[in-house]
């Protein structure tokens, strides 16, 4: 759906700042999130997790836990059925381990009791024998022939023979000649780069209620990105038809991605199904950072060639990602990213995956990019060091543009990146002055954004007020912006317009909230949906005033006569011809089904400004500015959010935020006292520069803006602390100690 | 006749050619006609892959119309978070 061919289109609620729909829930408690759901004769689930890295399940012994007085259920992987489906049965697997424990914090066996007191206990009386076997943590490590391997068969058809069986997956990207490329430069760097895991930090733990009888109908509400994703996943480990399910999401307390998977909803299922009723499991924060998804860790080598002017002539990336115990394929992404910003003729990017003993990795906003980039972006900036160049201008100098074969394949269209450095060029953050230990870092940062399978229903009501129901759960605002395009489109108040999220069973499939793809496609099915109904008024108006269809157009949310044969007919509202629409025909309505394509691809710069005491190597965000092409921002309050948002989760992974493991393969620090992310005083006010470059595959010009923002932060920050402690730092996070050590060599 | 190009990992299983001409009007004839022609990408077509047309990136869309002046890419199934 190709953008409006309205240039001087003039919106009257997209831009600008309504009242947010769910903002008096949740500041007063109202809201009710996955842990808020309860019924009546509800069990409460636990889960009993693996205390070793790396284990053979010998034998689970649950008789004990079964006698205990208040336990009703007691289940196992056995309890789940083994989906044919690779990517179902790992789910499963991860729900409830089989054969082994893959990880510390693996569950392996669940209860359901009558309190919580009893269903702790009860775990406790499971006896589980344990074979431990030889474990790797470290993604190097894992790619060495000789080790542990995490499961056996798990690699693609193009890993070359004679890797680790951990290897799973092999990517290359580029194009040009790079020994041609490299032999025109004047300086060349070569860096490795190394960052930890981090979590996507959402304050709500995963929680659910779910309640299945032995007809195989069941019910489920959970905190999750996408109900129709854990419908399928349910399904596909309980062995029960889809329609069967009917799941309904929660509002949610943050997802940033790690909510697009499935933890406990199976677990809970299986539970009822054996004790015969609901069961609630709401997972510690201990469980979240052990068992539900961090985001990859990563090694990487880097290698840029620039002449002394500027001009990069040859680039080259490998990238080694840890998605933890099971194959994924999120180093395809980070390749694809990593040199995307940058007009290159020879460039080329190697990715790999390796399966280690940690839990299985979960997406975080811009899966793979702010890893790869951070390490790009880095060589990028210490080549203008050494050479004493201006690293905007060298970007300004190098950045792809409309007609840039992309470092990924495709030939760029119209892109904001030239637009989002020059607005950076022109902020007076660039030019503010800087103290000792002071230093200023730039990044820019890419992602793809993508539409996907969408359906929306619009109801116009007999009172003249509109109701649109979609099946995104809103981890960004979407409501509100999806209630504005619905306003702006039929020409009524936004005030007029409530939209609402649809279980699974009250609108057809919607993808996972993910991609950046809400507000972009959700929107669009939006405005489609409106067309529709508006059609369908006119054809209402036309039959009232007995003029051809053709003769009604819809105008400033009226229906009113157009062209010469129309005749006068005063016009006609919504609301008057929603309070007919009995007499017309019956209930009026829109909707729209589409696998939305055009999402747009979006840039961003960051600019921060840091401090490093030299003494201790702690370092204090001192200015922190985001530049971002956001196509039309429907709601400007949520665009920035998301601009601060992800400029704060980066801020936290580049100095604070990182999986420890120890010696034995056990998660050192699964709690926020040890796994710090960034609280507000450690922030300064994170300032916003919207840029609205029009995406020509949306009628409004809209696209995605959730993910972007958390690309450029690692390499900002880093380049920032490198400036200012003097000395190029290459491993995440920069925590004191790390930086420390760096500085005193 | 279409002219696809193959992303760097994929080249091994067509005969090392960075661009392959398949004859195809659509995103789903020119999947089947790869797998046809070069039956070592099959299992990547089957796991999922995207599809850049002149710059625009399509997911699934079969029946996405390709000329054959279009600029065609095939990339990896994109996913997010």
């Amino acid at each position: 759906m190709a953008f409006d061919a309205q240039p001087t289109r003039k919106f009257n609620v997209v831009g600008t700042r309504v009242t947010r729909p769910d903002g008096v829930d949740k500041v007063t408690g109202k809201a009710a999130y996955g842990a808020d759901i309860s019924a009546p004769g509800m069990l409460h689930g636990r889960i009993l997790r693996s205390p070793h890295a790396h284990a053979r399940i010998v034998s689970i012994d649950t008789s004990e836990a079964e006698k205990l007085a208040g336990v009703k259920a007691v289940v196992t992987g056995a309890d789940l059925a083994m989906p044919e489906d690779a990517d179902f049965a790992d789910v499963a697997i991860n729900c409830l381990a089989r054969d082994k424990a893959l990880y510390d914090g693996h569950a392996v066996a669940a209860v359901a009791a009558t309190s919580k007191a009893i269903a702790k206990q009860a775990i406790r009386l499971i006896k589980v024998e344990y074979d431990p076997l030889p474990h790797v943590t470290d993604v190097d490590a894992a790619m060495k022939p000789d080790a542990p391997v995490v499961q056996e068969g798990r690699a693609l058809e193009n890993v070359p023979a004679g890797m680790s069986q951990n290897v799973t997956t092999y990517c290359k990207f580029g194009h040009g000649d790079l020994d041609a490329g490299f032999a025109k430069a004047d300086k060349i760097i070569e860096r490795s780069f190394k960052t930890a895991a981090t979590h996507q930090g959402y304050i709500e733990p995963q929680a659910c209620m779910a309640s299945l009888g032995n007809d195989g109908r069941g019910e489920v509400w959970c905190c999750t990105q996408g109900q129709y994703m854990v419908r399928a996943n349910c399904a596909a480990a309980l062995g029960v038809e889809e329609s069967q399910l009917r799941i309904t999401a929660s509002e949610i307390g943050g997802g940033f991605g790690g909510k697009t998977s499935t933890f406990i909803e199976p677990v809970a299922l299986a539970l009822s199904r054996k004790s015969g009723k609901p069961v609630k499991i709401v997972m510690t924060r201990d469980e979240v950072l052990k068992a539900t998804g961090p985001t990859i860790s990563s090694s990487m080598d880097i290698k840029i060639g620039m002449t002394k002017d500027g001009r990069i002539t040859a680039a080259r990336g490998e990238l080694r990602y840890s998605g933890g115990a099971y194959p994924n394929f999120t180093v395809e992404m980070g390749a694809q990213a990593a040199f995307a910003a940058y007009d290159l003729e020879a460039v080329e990017t190697i990715g790999w995956n390796a399966m280690t003993n940690r839990p299985k990795e979960i997406p975080y906003r811009a899966p793979g990019a702010p890893t790869a980039i951070y390490a790009v972006e880095s060589v990028v900036d210490e080549l203008c060091q050494e050479l004493g160049l201006d690293p905007l201008d060298v970007r300004l100098m190098n950045a792809a543009d409309k007609g840039t074969l992309s470092s990924y394949g495709p030939t760029f269209n119209d892109i904001g990146l030239v637009a989002t450095l020059e607005a950076a060029k022109a902020h007076p953050h660039y030019t503010a002055p800087l103290s000792e230990n002071q230093g200023r870092g730039l990044s820019c940062g890419f992602w793809f954004n993508f539409g996907g399978n969408t359906c929306v229903s619009l109801n116009i009501n007999d009172d003249g007020t509109v109701g649109v129901v979609e099946g995104n759960p809103d981890i960004g605002g979407s409501r509100a912006s999806i209630s504005m395009m619905a306003a702006e489109e039929l020409g009524v108040p936004y005030d007029k317009v409530r939209t609402v999220i649809a279980d699974t069973s009250s609108l057809g499939f919607n993808d996972i909230t993910d991609g950046s793809r809400v507000t972009f496609a959700v929107g669009l099915a939006t405005i489609e949906a409106a067309r529709a109904a508006i059609k369908e008024m006119c054809r209402r108006v036309a039959k009232i005033w007995d003029i051809d269809e053709d003769a009604v157009i819809w105008e400033d949310g009226c229906a009113k006569p157009a062209g010469p044969n129309a005749g006068t007919h005063p016009p006609m509202t919504l609301a008057e011809i929603a309070a007919i629409a009995g007499n017309t025909g019956g209930p009026i309505a829109g909707h729209h089904e589409v696998n939305a394509d055009g999402a747009g691809v979006s840039f961003g710069v960051h600019l921060c400004d840091t401090e490093v005491d030299p003494e201790t190597g702690a370092v204090k965000i001192l200015r922190y500015t985001v530049f971002q092409d956001a196509g039309k921002a429907v709601h400007p309050d949520y665009v920035e959010g998301q601009m601060q948002g992800g400029a704060v989760q980066g801020i936290g992974w580049a100095l604070n935020e990182e999986y420890i493991y120890g010696e034995d393969g056990r998660l050192q620090n699964a709690a926020f006292l040890d796994y710090r992310i960034p609280v507000a005083s450690d922030l300064p006010p994170i300032e916003t520069v919207i840029l609205e470059i029009p995406n020509p595959g949306h009628p409004y010009g809209v696209r995605g803006v959730g993910e972007t923002p958390i690309v450029p932060p690692l390499a900002a920050i880093a380049n920032a602390v490198s400036r200012a402690a003097n000395v190029r730092l290459t491993e995440l996070p920069m925590s004191p100690p790390r930086v420390l050590k760096a500085i005193t060599g | 006749m279409v002219r696809v190009k193959l992303w760097g990992s994929l080249r091994t299983f067509a005969d090392g050619e960075e661009w392959v001409e398949v004859e195809a009007s659509n995103f789903k004839e020119l999947l089947d006609a790869l797998a046809e022609k070069h039956p070592g990408l099959a299992p990547q077509i089957k796991r999922g892959v995207s599809l850049a047309l002149d710059g625009v990136i399509y997911r699934e869309a079969w029946f996405t119309k390709i000329e054959p002046e279009n600029e065609v890419i095939l990339m990896p199934y994109m996913v997010g978070g």
